[in-house]
């Protein structure tokens, strides 16, 4: 492996995206419609997907979706605060999710305990 | 609000970038940064134009000055107070109203600037194109309403004249406002949209348009142009009960200040690319350039306003001035096109009407 090849997250990378039909073509292209579709104007705005997809971006980390949805975002009209509350929706479900385990925590302890 | 420029003109800045020839140069990947781009002739030839060329003329559109109250991040016409020199004669606004009266083609006659209002013959300009029953659009700032007491009464001249008021505000918020065109940009904004919605701009069943622009205010293209007037109209109405008519969209080309900004913020190859690969082939027949003249504050004739500010002249030989004008000669010509095209073709397309599809 080249030098410059040594880590993963490569802006660039992005960029081949559509090159993922080259391994299995059909699939590929199955995919970028209904990802085309899914992302159009429908019962939600397109600029409301796209705020649902920054937060989605956030939660799950991924760097590539989080620059594409934060120009998404810009570029539908969404302002600054808007995406941030977006960020913190996704934020505030991971804590919630990690907090409410407390409760088999808490369940469990009180089992074992006198 | 007093406003604050954030900088001045490229001009008076001696700035490279204000020399037309090294933005071209920049454009085309010999100067500053060397990406290279598919060239946009050969993409719109692909499509069977060779060359594309004009139909009917139809808007006449007269830059007639470069004077401006503000000095905004992204303007393609570097304009500003500091250009004082470049306004239209008196003699060429009369030359250009002969070519309106004698064209019956031109239906629209679109005033743009700089700040248009500030050329001294703005007025009686606007009057004469007036009587030959043309619709006139006045691309005002808002701003300068609000300038001086001179300019205050406006409002109640554009709706004399039945003037279409196609005004400048990329956001209904304050910071991004003001980012782009200015401290204090927006506030003063504000005020002029009231005063224009007072005298009935805006209001339904009064006849007065007033259309609002939204330019991006970074290094990204505009999204649904229907989407973004319903929102607009929903937050103008909600936090200042403002009314307008339409919303156009505008991408911004990558030229002039614009392109000192994507420079300069490290954002030019990948606006490039996004321009480029947003190429949209259903864009080009609605080209504006294949409707209008663009005449400089000299008296020059370009295929539109970003060519006129790289200093593309029309292709036609012979009848690049007002003092030559000949319409069979300028009919059908071919358009003079380069890599700054990209911008009108993006994704739903750009035009001084907004988006083409």
């Amino acid at each position: 492996m080249s030098k410059e090849k040594e880590y993963y997250f490569s802006k660039d990378e992005l960029k081949q995206f559509g090159n993922i039909t080259e391994f299995q073509e059909q699939m590929g292209k199955d995919f970028f419609k209904w990802y085309g579709n899914v992302m159009a104007e429908g019962a939600l705005t397109s600029r409301e997907k796209a705020l649902i997809a920054l937060a989605v971006a956030h939660a799950i980390q991924c760097p590539y979706c989080i620059d594409a949805y934060s120009s998404g975002c810009l570029q539908h009209g969404a302002d600054e605060e808007e995406m941030m509350e977006a960020v913190h929706v996704a934020a505030s479900i991971k804590a919630g999710t990690t907090l409410v385990y407390g409760v088999q925590m808490m369940n469990h302890v009180k089992e074992k305990i006198m | 609000m007093a406003i604050h420029q954030k900088s001045k003109s490229l001009a008076s800045r001696k700035n490279e970038l204000s020399d037309t020839f090294y933005q071209l140069e920049v454009l085309n990947g010999h100067e500053a940064i060397d990406a290279q781009f598919p060239v946009f002739a050969e993409k719109v030839a692909n499509l069977g134009f060779t060359p594309l060329r004009t139909t009917n003329l139809e808007i006449f559109q007269i830059n007639i000055g470069k004077l401006c109250n503000q000095t905004c991040a992204h303007c393609h016409v570097d304009a500003g107070p500091d250009r004082k020199e470049e306004q239209m004669t008196r003699a060429h606004l009369e030359k250009c109203l002969a070519i309106i009266a004698a064209t019956p083609t031109v239906h629209t006659v679109d005033i743009t600037g700089g700040a248009p209002e500030m050329n001294a013959h703005f007025r009686w300009f606007v009057e004469e194109v007036s009587k030959l029953g043309k619709k006139v659009i006045d691309r005002c700032n808002l701003t300068i309403i609000v300038a001086n007491p001179k300019y205050h009464d406006l409002p109640e001249f554009f709706a004399k004249h039945k003037v279409n008021v196609v005004s400048s505000l990329p956001y209904y918020s304050k910071s991004r406002t003001d980012a782009q065109r200015g401290d204090g940009v927006f506030e003063d904004s504000i005020k002029a949209l009231k005063m224009l919605n007072d005298v009935g701009y805006g209001k339904e069943g009064t006849g007065l348009e007033l259309d609002l622009v939204y330019n991006p205010s970074g290094a990204f293209l505009p999204g649904s142009q229907i989407s973004l007037e319903t929102q607009f109209k929903r937050q103008l109405k909600r936090r200042y009960d403002i009314d307008f008519n339409y919303l156009y969209c505008i991408t911004n080309l990558p030229i002039s200040r614009f392109l000192e900004y994507l420079l300069e913020s490290g954002n030019y190859e990948e606006y490039m690319q996004q321009l480029v690969e947003a190429f949209n082939p259903s864009t080009v027949t609605g080209l504006m350039c294949r409707n209008t003249l663009s005449v400089s504050w000299d008296g020059y004739l370009y295929d539109c306003d970003f060519n006129q500010m790289l200093d593309l002249k029309v292709s036609a030989s012979g009848t690049q001035h007002l003092d030559d004008f000949d319409y069979e000669k300028l009919h059908e010509r071919p358009i003079v096109l380069n890599q700054h095209c990209y911008g009108c073709t993006a994704g739903a397309g750009s035009s001084c009407g907004g988006a083409i599809e």
